[in-house]
Formats: structure tokens, C-alpha cells, sequence
């Protein structure tokens, strides 16, 4: 029971950050039905962000205990977070305006191919060093300043589960983002003019839309939601690395595929599954098998559900 | 025709980098993963070579003539390092050859080595099939400066059993990787014949940020320690997991985990934990001194496990040449083969028929957030 | 009179290419210039897996990311074999043995195109993409397991007998596979696909069934690559396919221009040859790279040639021998549609 439990509490910690990045890959394939490979770089983008903006801040002299969940290191915790959502946010505008746009009417796979540019361009543009100078980073993980100190909660310590605060605080700001989302997304008049975007390019133009504003928009509202991402990740697991996007976007991905790219509940529930299930065949199958199995059970589910656990099922038309 | 225009720069790019060298000069390659999920291996690598050949060139080279490197990388690719190695051995004519980190990358570059007869020096490939054929012969112009994986998976072992007196141990590795999977199953193997039980062997991959599902699983068996032999870049991460479930076994581990960046991520969830090592910082060796501290005012970092031995392999290389008759490659390969007993940061090299270095281990103790050394175990 | 063409048109290009190819392995040899060897070779695998991969993603119109996982099943398996029969073997019994690995190499990558395909192909678009990458990863995940592929490490010690001529032979092979597809029945069938899948299914087009078609050759040949890729290496490891390759795959078949032979041809040639180049930049290197991949794409958004040959460009046509040709066949064909008829008609 304990056991089950602790695989629980850590897999939904897991599935809370997927859900985060698959959110953003969700919202641009929505509008551009395009697979944003550079998302999970951006995701590595705001950690690093969040790095230099948390050293620059204490460079400021801001007095700061350090640690600890004092006032003071909350609202510098959230500021950083705030800054970092911005800088990814103004970044998600430039890929998309320089990198994608000018390709808007071509084949959806030219822009994946300038995606998987960009892509290299941020992972190994990071992976630069030059003698001397703090940016960019290296290849040599560098360590994420403690914005917050975790502790054991001590909830459920009668049950042998360790439940962190910081792990605590992930859930709840994701779920206040998603929250949010699916409030700007419904709720909106951006979210309205998003959603016929979505549906039909030329026709939102049509009825007034501005069709180039809204994209741009999505663009920066999903890459501020990676280094959202990002930075929640690294207060938990502090080790950034330039190649920290590669495979955990890609699991991202497979995210929000599973819950059927698009949808914006679609992506909560498959980071969900997908933490939750990874959680599991590690902790009870094999370890080793890890990835082969969440993806099996990704192959399984599309093939039941070939647009995924929500995605719309089209009717193509002749 | 735009990619015409390309294409042309792309062959002008290659006919620059196929430049003559001086006869004054030595012209040594190395292939290294200076981009990619190993990049840092291979920075540390190149970095700890480059700083070699700046003080045998300082002291006048080898015989008279000035020692030139000349890295390229791989990417972290055993193709791209094969290519490599041909591009340094056919085209730049280089004397001797070094790299590579991955024991994948290194068994890629051995029959080019071999088949043009240059001798070439793996720093941290720790397989013991590197330096084989596939009859189990050893290869003439295969060399390494590092241990091999039966070595220092024993080393650990008996550690565990003889000094530490623990006998059930739980092994977490990263099955993507040669050198974890290597000194896992050697390990094993060891402890279990020594009377020691392997309550559970669970599996990661390198560049996996969340551990807590095998640690959980881990819990649930009550090791009275966890072996981990994977790179210093994970097993940060692994001991703040392992804290974070409330677990308060040691871990163990291999030369991996040798770098001042361990102690930066871990911040002291590692205290009370051993790993086996080539050398230890505190050592009284005027050369282990002078390394570090060169190093430190070249780069700015304490070194690596990786810098010393890219550092030692130059030197080893430096050596052989001072001693052999020519600059040809059997000459070489004859004096490197001949290595016995040379002074390096990482001990005291010698050279074996299996050209495996023989040197001894020492075993560092992690305590307050820093290495201390514990015990040497001989092989 | 047909069929005989047929047949000639597919054993002419090796007809005239193996001997060529022996012709310039022997040269490479007798000068010594192995770095050259070792380049043209990779610039070959890479011919064969953008060709190949053309075929799934140029033609039918669908999107695949497994190659690599082909190319791992192709590799172990030609490995496996060609350790158990090429290795005691000598000269032209050796050559045979890894001719027959080869081709054991394709046929179980054939296979496992079949075992994924059947499953995956009522998937569209990127779902598909998705379905066909976890399959990649899972097999690459059961190679690092299983003791007798000699799990991370791969197995070593396999004879060093990829050379000019058996990569020129698979890359001929490719092309004229991809070549002699694109002008046939089925590859009409396939070209109706990526059009419309739905029109396609409503003129009688078997659609499963020719995508799975396309699906397991495209497999076998990426299988192939395998093969010659672990016995360049003399070494089969996981390493060699990650996903990643699977993307550098599917740039080369986009840079080239999805459905254009020669496209990915040219693009395969390009980019084998514009990475090493670059290899002088040390850091620096996939920097560039990136840069490149995105200056091309946003100047040549459509590929090199689009869904064009070579030979259906502009400025190929006005060439004085090509004349004939151009007369020949109806000019201005089709944008989405100038293989087939335009061709075959002007060659006659």
C-alpha cells in the first residue's frame, strides 16, 4: 500500500509537468496543425531563464534569506517565473514569426523541418561555452538555484509517503495555469477568435479575425506556459541541461497525442496518464523496459482510439 | 543554382581543412564528443589533453619537435567517430590518435586505428572489448589509460563486503550505457560470489530526470546500500531522489561520479557514500598538485575524472614517443606497449599484454560535501 | 514488349553500375584514400534511407518516424547472421555469406514493417508519426535488454565487409526499386493516396493494403542500410539508432522534396557531405547546421526539386540532349503529377 501510494504521489508530480508542456504543443497544433518540435527547447530555454534571472537577482542584492519559504522568497520565486515567462514568451513570437510563418501555406512538413532547425539551433546554441562568459550555459548541467525549499509535508508520513511541498506547489500552480487556460481558451474573446483560427484559417479572416495577431498570440501563450514548465521542473529536479528538452518534450508529445492533440483537457489527462503509467511499469514491471512499455501502451490506446482519449474524430469529406 | 553555391563552400571548407602540417611538428588527433548528450565528457576530455600538450611543449616538446592537436567531433556518435578517425589518421597524416570516452565510439575508431597502423589511446573506455579482436586477440595499436569494467566493478564489491561489511545491496543502472551496464554486471557478479545478495537491479537511462519510481521500488526492498555506476550528470539527481523518499542507505558508484559538480547538485545527499576512483585530490603527489591547479587556473573548475585521464593520455602518448626509435606507428605502438610503471595524476600506469592500464584504485569516502579518501585496493 | 522494357530498365542500372563501382572501389583501394572510401559510403546509406523512406513519406503521403527502429531490426539481424556464416569465410564465399545476411537483414526488417504497419496504418497524419516512433524507440529499448544482442554495448567483431560496391549496389537498388514503383500501378495507387486518401479509397484503391505495401518495402530497405551501416562500423549497437536519426532521415526526404527521387538523392548527398565539411567548427558545427537546415527550407520551402525529377526541372529541360525529351513528352504536366506518362513517354 505504501509502495502503491508513493508510485501515486510521484507520478502524478511527473504527469503535472507533461501536462504543462503538452498544453503548449496542443495549443499551436490546434491553430497551425503544426508539431512544434522546438516546444521542448523553449521548456529548456525557461529553466535556464530562470537560472540566470535567480543569479542576476541575487547579483541585485536583494535581501533574501535564501530558502526557506519566507515571504520575501516567494514573491522573488514568483517574479523569476513571471520574467521567465516573458523572455519564452517574446522567444515562442520570434520562432514563429521568422521560422514558421513565412511557411504558413506550404506543406505542414516544411515547417516541421524548420521546427527540428530550431530545434538544434537552441539545444546546440546552448551548448556553446566560450572561456569566461556565463552564457551560453555549456553542456555541464548546471545546477537550478533553490527558489524554494522543499520539505516532507509529513501528511502522509503515517502511511511511509513522502509528499513534498515542492511537489505540492507544482500541482497547484499547474492546475491554476490549465485553470486559467481553459478559461482564456472558452471564456475570451481571444480565446473565441483562437478557436475559429483553429477551425478555419481563411474563413476567421474573413469574418475580421486577425489571423496573424492570434497565432502569434498562442505561440507566446504556449511558450510561456514551457518555462512555466520548465522552472517548476527544475525547483524540483535542479539539474538543467542544454539537452533537458530533447526526450521530455518528446514525451510531451506523446502526451498530448495521447489525450488527442488539440484538446486542451486532452493534454492534462494524457500527461496525467502518461506520468501515472511510466510511474507504474517502472515501479511494478521492469524498469529497464520503461520507455518501450509507455510507449506500448501509447500504441495500444491509439490504435483503440485513433484520434486519441479526446480528440475530435474528423470526418473527411471528398 | 543555390545549392551549387553550397556544395562549393562545402568543398572548399574541406579542401582548407586538409592543410599540411610542419615537420617541426607532432600532429596528434583526437575524436571527441564535443556536442550532443556527451558533450561535457568530451569538453573535459579535450580540456585535459589541451592542458598536457601546453606544458610538453613548454618543456620542449618531444624529441625537439612541437606536439599540435587537432580534435573533431562525433557528436556522440560511433558513426561520425569512425569517420573522424579515418579524416585524422588518412587525411591529416596525424602520428597518434586519442579518444574516445564511450567504450561504443572507441570499438568504432579500433580497426581504423588498427588497419592503417597508428596507434591510438582510449581514455575512458572501460569494456574490455576495445583493445580485442573479435578472436580475443589483443588489437597491436589499441591502447587505454583507464581501468576496465571487471577491475573496478570488484573493487566495489569487495569494498562493500570487506569494509563496509554489508551484504544486501540494490543496483540502479543506466541501461543505455556500456560503462554502466559493465561495471553493474561485474559487480554483481563479484558480490554475489563473495556472499553478498543483489536484493533488486533496476534500470534507468542517461538524461532521465525523474528516478523516483525505481527508487520507490528500491525502498520497498531495504537495501543496506545502492550501487549506481553511472555518470556524475545522473547521480546528482539520484541521491536528492533517494533523500527525498526518505531513504538514508548509501550509495556507491564508480569513476563516473568524479567531478566537483556532483557536490553542487547533490548538496550533501551524498554524505556517507563511497565510489572507486583512479586518484583523490588530497593526494600528497607534487604531479596530482600541479594537474589541479594548473587545470583550475586554466578553466576555472576543479578537473573531472575525464580531464585526468585525457591529461594522462597525453602524457602516456608524450612518453612512448620520447622513448620509441621513430615517429612511426609500430614504433610507437612498441614503446606504448612497453609502458611500465609511468608516473600519471591517475596513478601509476602500466601497461598490460591486453594493453588495459593496471594501476590501483582508490576508494573515495563523500563526507560533509566532499571527497576523502578511504582506501586503495590493488588489482 | 512492355515487360521486357520493364525488365531491362531494372537490370540495365546495375549492368552498367556494378562494374563502374568495382572500377572505383579498386582505384580508392590501390591510392590508400580510405577517408574518401568512408565518405562515399555514407553518402550511399544515406541515399538508400532518404530514397526508402521517400517511398512512405514522399508517396503515400504518410508520415513515418521509425526508420531507425528498421534500421536497428536490419542491422542486428544481418549482424547475427553474417557472425554465424561470413566470418570464418574467405574472398568470394565471405562476400556471398554477407550478400545472403543482407538480404536476411531486409527480409526481417520487412517484418517488423509488416508488425508495426498492419497496426498503425489506419492512423493518419501525426499520429501515425507518433505510433511509428514508439515503435523505434521500443525496439532499440528491447536491443539495450536482451543478453544476446549484447545489450548497450551492441555486438562487436563483425567482418569489415561494407564497401563501395555492396553500398553502391544497395543504393542502385533503392533508386531503381523507388524509380520502377513510381511508375507503376501501385505506385499510382500510392500517388492517389497522399492526393486524397478518401477519393482514392472511393475509386477502388485498396488503401490499406498499399500502404502497408509501401510501408514494409520502404522497411526492408531501411533494413539494408542497417546492415551496411553495422558492418562499416564492425559494430551493432543501440546507439547507432536512436530517433534522431529518423528525424536527420526525414529532413533529407523533405529538404529533397517529398516524392522526388533524385530530390532525396541530391539532399542526402548535400547533407552527408555539408556535416562533414563543418566538422572543422568542432562546437560551432551543428550551430551551422541549424542555420543551414533553415536558410534551405524558408528559401526552398517545396525542397530542392518539389515533388519533381531532376529531370523535370526548367532548367534540365533546355539542356540541348534533354530537348529531345522535352519535345517528346507533353510539356507543362501537372505540378503534383509529372512522373508516369511524361516520362516513360519521352524515353521511348
Amino acid at each position: 500500500m505504501t509502495e502503491f501510494l508513493q508510485h501515486l504521489v510521484n507520478g502524478v508530480s511527473l504527469g503535472t509537468i507533461y501536462a504543462l508542456i503538452a498544453l503548449g504543443y496542443t495549443m499551436v497544433y490546434g491553430v497551425l496543425k503544426l508539431i512544434n518540435f522546438a516546444h521542448g527547447d523553449v521548456y529548456m530555454v525557461g529553466a535556464f531563464m530562470g537560472y540566470y534571472l535567480a543569479g542576476f537577482w541575487r547579483l541585485g542584492g536583494a535581501a533574501s534569506a535564501g530558502g526557506g519559504a519566507t515571504p520575501g522568497s516567494v514573491v522573488r520565486a514568483f517574479l523569476i517565473t513571471a520574467a521567465s515567462m516573458v523572455v519564452c514568451g517574446f522567444l515562442g513570437y520570434v520562432i514563429e514569426r521568422f521560422a514558421y510563418r513565412p511557411l504558413r501555406d506550404r506543406p505542414r512538413l516544411t515547417a516541421l523541418i524548420t521546427a527540428i532547425g530550431v530545434s538544434f539551433l537552441l539545444e546546440f546554441g546552448f551548448q556553446l561555452n566560450f572561456r569566461g562568459s556565463n552564457f551560453p550555459p555549456g553542456p555541464t548541467p548546471r545546477i537550478f538555484p533553490t527558489l524554494f525549499e522543499g520539505h516532507d509535508t509529513g501528511w502522509l508520513s503515517a502511511l511511509g509517503v513522502n509528499l513534498y511541498t515542492t511537489d505540492l506547489l507544482t500541482l497547484g500552480v499547474a492546475i491554476l495555469l490549465m485553470v486559467l487556460l481553459q478559461w482564456i481558451v472558452y471564456r475570451t474573446k481571444f480565446g473565441t477568435a483562437m478557436r475559429a483560427v483553429s477551425f478555419d484559417h481563411q474563413v476567421a479572416g474573413l469574418m475580421g479575425i486577425p489571423v496573424n495577431r492570434i497565432i502569434s498570440w498562442t505561440f507566446v501563450l504556449g511558450s510561456a506556459l514551457a518555462a512555466a514548465a520548465g522552472i517548476l521542473f527544475a525547483v524540483t529536479r535542479p539539474r538543467i541541461d542544454p539537452l533537458m528538452g530533447l526526450m521530455f518534450g518528446l514525451k510531451a508529445f506523446v502526451a498530448a497525442v495521447l489525450g488527442g492533440i488539440g484538446s486542451v483537457p486532452g493534454a492534462m489527462v494524457g500527461g496525467m496518464v502518461l506520468g501515472l503509467s511510466e510511474e507504474f511499469v517502472a515501479g511494478y514491471l521492469l524498469s529497464s523496459y520503461r520507455d518501450a512499455i509507455a510507449f506500448g501502451i501509447l500504441i495500444l490506446v491509439l490504435v483503440l482510439r485513433p484520434s486519441g482519449l479526446f480528440g475530435r474524430t474528423t470526418v473527411e469529406k471528398v | 543554382m543555390r545549392f551549387l553555391r553550397v556544395v562549393a563552400a562545402a568543398a572548399l571548407v574541406l579542401a582548407i581543412g586538409c592543410s599540411k602540417k610542419e615537420s617541426s611538428e607532432i600532429l596528434i588527433g583526437h575524436v571527441a564528443s564535443l556536442t550532443g548528450s556527451e558533450a561535457t565528457f568530451g569538453q573535459s576530455t579535450d580540456n585535459g589533453i589541451k592542458l598536457a600538450f601546453e606544458e610538453l611543449n613548454k618543456a620542449g616538446g618531444v624529441k625537439g619537435k612541437k606536439l599540435v592537436l587537432k580534435t573533431l567531433d562525433d557528436q556522440g556518435k560511433p558513426e561520425e567517430a569512425q569517420v573522424a578517425a579515418t579524416r585524422l589518421i588518412v587525411n591529416d597524416k596525424v602520428t597518434l590518435i586519442i579518444g574516445e570516452v564511450a567504450s561504443s565510439r572507441s570499438l568504432a575508431m579500433g580497426p581504423v586505428a588498427e588497419k592503417n597502423k597508428v596507434p591510438m589511446i582510449s581514455t575512458a573506455s572501460t569494456n574490455p572489448k576495445v583493445t580485442l579482436d573479435q578472436q580475443g586477440n589483443t588489437l597491436k595499436y589499441v591502447f587505454r589509460v583507464c581501468f576496465i569494467d571487471p577491475f573496478q566493478g570488484t573493487v566495489m564489491a569487495k569494498f562493500a563486503r570487506e569494509n563496509m561489511k554489508i551484504s544486501k545491496v540494490a543496483v540502479l543502472r543506466d541501461v543505455g550505457n556500456a560503462y554502466s551496464v559493465g561495471l553493474a554486471d561485474f559487480f554483481e557478479d563479484t558480490f554475489k560470489k563473495m556472499g553478498g545478495e543483489i536484493v533488486t537491479d533496476q534500470s534507468f537511462k542517461a538524461g532521465d530526470q525523474d528516478f523516483k519510481a525505481q527508487l520507490t521500488k528500491i525502498r520497498e526492498t531495504n537495501p543496506e546500500a545502492i550501487y549506481v555506476p553511472a555518470y556524475y550528470t545522473d547521480v546528482g539527481l539520484i541521491s536528492r531522489q533517494v533523500r527525498e523518499l526518505g531513504m538514508k542507505v548509501p550509495l556507491m558508484g564508480g569513476d563516473g561520479w568524479d567531478s566537483e559538480e556532483l557536490y553542487k547538485i547533490s548538496q550533501g545527499a551524498l554524505n556517507g557514500s563511497f565510489f572507486s576512483n583512479h586518484y583523490t585530490t588530497e593526494s600528497p603527489d607534487e604531479r596530482v598538485k600541479s594537474f589541479i591547479e594548473k587545470y583550475k587556473a586554466a578553466y576555472g573548475s576543479v578537473p573531472d575524472a575525464l580531464a585526468a585521464l585525457g591529461y594522462d593520455a597525453a602524457l602516456v602518448a608524450a612518453d612512448a614517443m620520447n622513448r620509441a626509435k621513430d615517429l612511426s606507428g609500430p614504433a610507437i605502438a612498441d614503446a606504448l606497449a612497453a609502458t611500465k610503471d609511468f608516473k600519471a595524476v591517475t596513478g601509476n600506469i602500466t601497461l598490460n599484454e591486453q594493453h588495459n592500464a593496471v594501476k590501483s584504485a582508490v576508494v573515495i569516502a563523500i563526507d560533509n560535501n566532499a571527497g576523502k579518501y578511504a582506501a586503495t585496493v590493488s588489482p | 514488349m512492355a515487360f521486357a522494357r520493364g525488365v531491362l530498365r531494372s537490370v540495365l542500372p546495375f549492368l552498367v553500375g556494378i562494374p563502374l563501382l568495382l572500377a572505383l572501389q579498386t582505384f580508392l583501394d590501390s591510392q590508400g584514400i580510405d577517408y574518401w572510401t568512408i565518405i562515399l559510403i555514407s553518402i550511399g546509406i544515406n541515399v538508400i534511407l532518404a530514397v526508402s523512406l521517400n517511398v512512405v513519406n514522399g508517396f503515400t503521403g504518410q508520415f513515418s518516424l521509425g526508420h531507425a527502429g528498421f534500421m536497428a531490426v536490419g542491422g542486428y539481424t544481418t549482424a547475427k547472421v553474417a557472425l554465424a556464416f561470413a566470418n570464418g569465410a574467405h574472398g568470394l564465399t565471405q562476400q556471398a555469406a554477407f550478400g545472403g545476411a543482407l538480404l536476411c537483414g531486409m527480409a526481417a526488417a520487412a517484418l517488423a514493417g509488416l508488425v508495426v504497419g498492419l497496426p498503425s496504418l489506419r492512423l493518419r497524419g501525426d499520429y501515425l508519426a507518433i505510433v511509428t516512433l514508439g515503435f523505434g524507440m521500443i525496439i532499440v529499448s528491447i536491443v539495450e535488454n536482451v543478453d544476446a544482442l549484447g545489450k548497450a554495448i551492441g555486438l562487436s567483431g563483425l567482418p569489415g565487409l561494407t564497401n563501395v560496391t555492396w553500398t553502391g549496389v544497395g543504393a542502385i537498388a533503392t533508386v531503381v526499386m523507388a524509380r520502377r514503383l513510381a511508375v507503376s500501378t501501385q505506385g499510382r495507387a500510392l500517388f492517389a493516396i497522399r492526393e486524397d486518401e478518401v477519393a482514392a479509397e472511393a475509386m477502388g484503391v485498396d488503401t490499406t493494403g498499399y500502404k502497408v505495401r509501401a510501408f514494409v518495402i520502404s522497411a526492408a530497405f531501411a533494413g539494408l542500410a542497417g546492415g551496411l551501416i553495422v558492418h562499416l562500423l564492425q559494430l551493432a549497437t543501440p546507439r547507432s539508432f536512436n530517433f534522431i536519426r529518423s528525424f536527420e532521415v526525414v529532413v533529407m526526404v523533405v529538404l529533397g522534396g517529398l516524392g522526388s527521387i533524385t530530390g532525396s538523392v541530391l539532399a542526402a548527398i548535400i547533407l552527408t557531405v555539408a556535416l562533414e565539411a563543418l566538422r572543422e567548427f568542432q562546437q560551432y558545427r551543428m550551430v551551422v547546421y541549424a542555420l543551414l537546415l533553415i536558410a534551405l527550407m524558408l528559401t526552398r520551402p517545396q525542397g530542392l526539386f518539389g515533388t519533381r525529377e531532376l529531370w523535370d526541372l526548367p532548367l534540365v529541360r533546355r539542356l540541348p540532349w534533354m530537348r529531345n525529351r522535352a519535345a517528346a513528352g507533353p510539356a507543362g504536366a501537372p505540378p503534383t503529377e509529372v512522373r508516369g506518362e511524361t516520362d516513360s513517354g519521352g524515353e521511348t
